[in-house]
């Protein structure tokens, strides 16, 4: 089969799937030590804090990761599932260079453009 | 209410909405923000937080199947997607100055529209006129038309359907939804593009778009693992079992009673938002 449309969107359905899986999976595997490491406290959402917490940051679930802090699994699934888009539009980015298609492969270039200023700098 | 059943109703509130967001044709944050802000009264900065990766995960977790159906056009989602994710920056920005009650208001007036567009009867005008700018950006395609032969299609008014698209990835950002019923509008109204063609392409779009938005949202502080936690597992479990009892199912009546709900809670959030929270 030759490199097509059809071949792309196939590889990028099939890699979304795989990336919401296993974010899910580590979410769940989070939220089970969170719930069980809680002691029943509850924890308060009414009102917002606009101060993020340490876990909210990249660099905080990565070290939260290491210790096995449960909301830091939860976050690190988070950052799975947020990649995972993300990533599909590098495959697209791929793809339209193995199809010669110059017009979607700067278009699809500015779309992970837009998308990784958003994740790294955006504020 | 402890810590375990506070999640136990949060995974279960999450999953009936993913249900029936999928089978109501709406998507499964519309009922989330809702629910949490009127019911669990839970910030409005946390709901649309949980609602906005939920949509990601609902998206992607869909998408599979979408492509299998070979109605999706990655060109056309593709070159959209610049409009919805820039849209999207400028409305995740926006949460973050915009007063609590005016988004609450903004909310309420696209959960109205949402519920309106999914009532009405979709008229489809299909046509392979060859508009020059659709022509230039490739937005064309082909679609399985059911007697088992291929239709082809052109996207009309390509700078409008742009700007509305604009539009919906500013609503995206701003009220953490995938905006499919404004996607809707500005694909098969204004582009005059196939109605599955549009829904499917929609559907890819949405997790791009929010995306754009989860990176401010991570660094605000709007993503509360502990309520994401649930929410996210729960829409996502929801809308995988709405989708594969969509094949099945007789969805007319229960469209109705998901709009009637939407709109309901549209005017909660109107009320709610003018009289403060």
């Amino acid at each position: 089969m030759s490199w097509n449309d059809k071949r792309l969107e196939t590889w990028v359905g099939t890699m979304l799937r795989t990336g919401v899986l296993l974010a899910a999976a580590v979410v769940l595997a989070g939220g089970v030590m969170y719930v069980v490491r809680s002691g029943g406290e509850r924890a308060d959402y009414t009102h917002f804090t606009a101060e993020p917490a340490p876990y909210a940051t990249l660099h905080g679930a990565a070290t939260g990761i290491a210790t096995l802090e449960p909301r830091s699994i939860i976050m690190f699934g988070l950052l799975l599932l947020i990649a995972t888009p993300v990533l599909r539009v590098a495959l697209c980015v791929m793809g339209f260079a193995l199809e010669r298609d110059r017009l979607y492969v700067g278009v699809s270039s500015l779309v992970l453009a837009i998308l990784l200023y958003s994740v790294f700098f955006h504020r | 209410m402890n810590e375990l059943w506070f999640v136990i109703i949060i995974f279960t509130c999450s999953l009936a909405g993913g249900l029936l967001g999928a089978l109501g044709g709406l998507g499964g944050g519309v009922v989330i923000v809702p629910v949490l802000t009127i019911f669990f009264h839970v910030d409005i900065h946390y709901a649309i937080g949980a609602s906005l990766v939920s949509v990601i995960a609902t998206s992607s977790g869909a998408a599979a199947a979408y492509v299998r159906e070979g109605f999706s056009n990655i060109r056309v989602g593709m070159f959209l997607e610049v409009a919805t994710t820039t849209g999207a920056l400028l409305g995740a920005w926006l949460t973050t100055v915009a007063p609590t009650q005016v988004i609450a208001v903004i909310f309420g007036a696209v959960l109205l529209y949402s519920a309106y567009g999914a009532l009405k009867t979709q008229h489809e005008v299909i046509t392979e006129h060859p508009d020059p700018l659709a022509m230039k950006l490739k937005l064309k395609g082909t679609f399985p038309a059911g007697d088992g032969e291929e239709k082809s299609y052109v996207a009309q008014r390509v700078p409008a359907g742009f700007g509305i698209m604009w539009l919906a990835g500013l609503l995206s950002g701003l009220l953490g939804l995938g905006a499919g019923a404004v996607k809707v509008i500005a694909m098969d109204q204004a582009m005059k593009l196939p109605f599955k063609v549009s829904t499917t392409t929609s559907n890819f779009m949405i997790g791009v778009t929010a995306a754009a938005s989860a990176g401010l949202y991570l660094r605000a502080g709007y993503l509360a693992p502990g309520l994401v936690m649930p929410v996210m597992l729960g829409v996502l479990t929801g809308s995988l079992i709405g989708s594969r009892l969509l094949v099945r199912a007789h969805v007319g009546t229960l469209k109705v009673v998901f709009a009637l709900l939407v709109i309901a809670m549209g005017v909660e959030m109107i009320v709610k938002g003018v009289t403060g929270i």
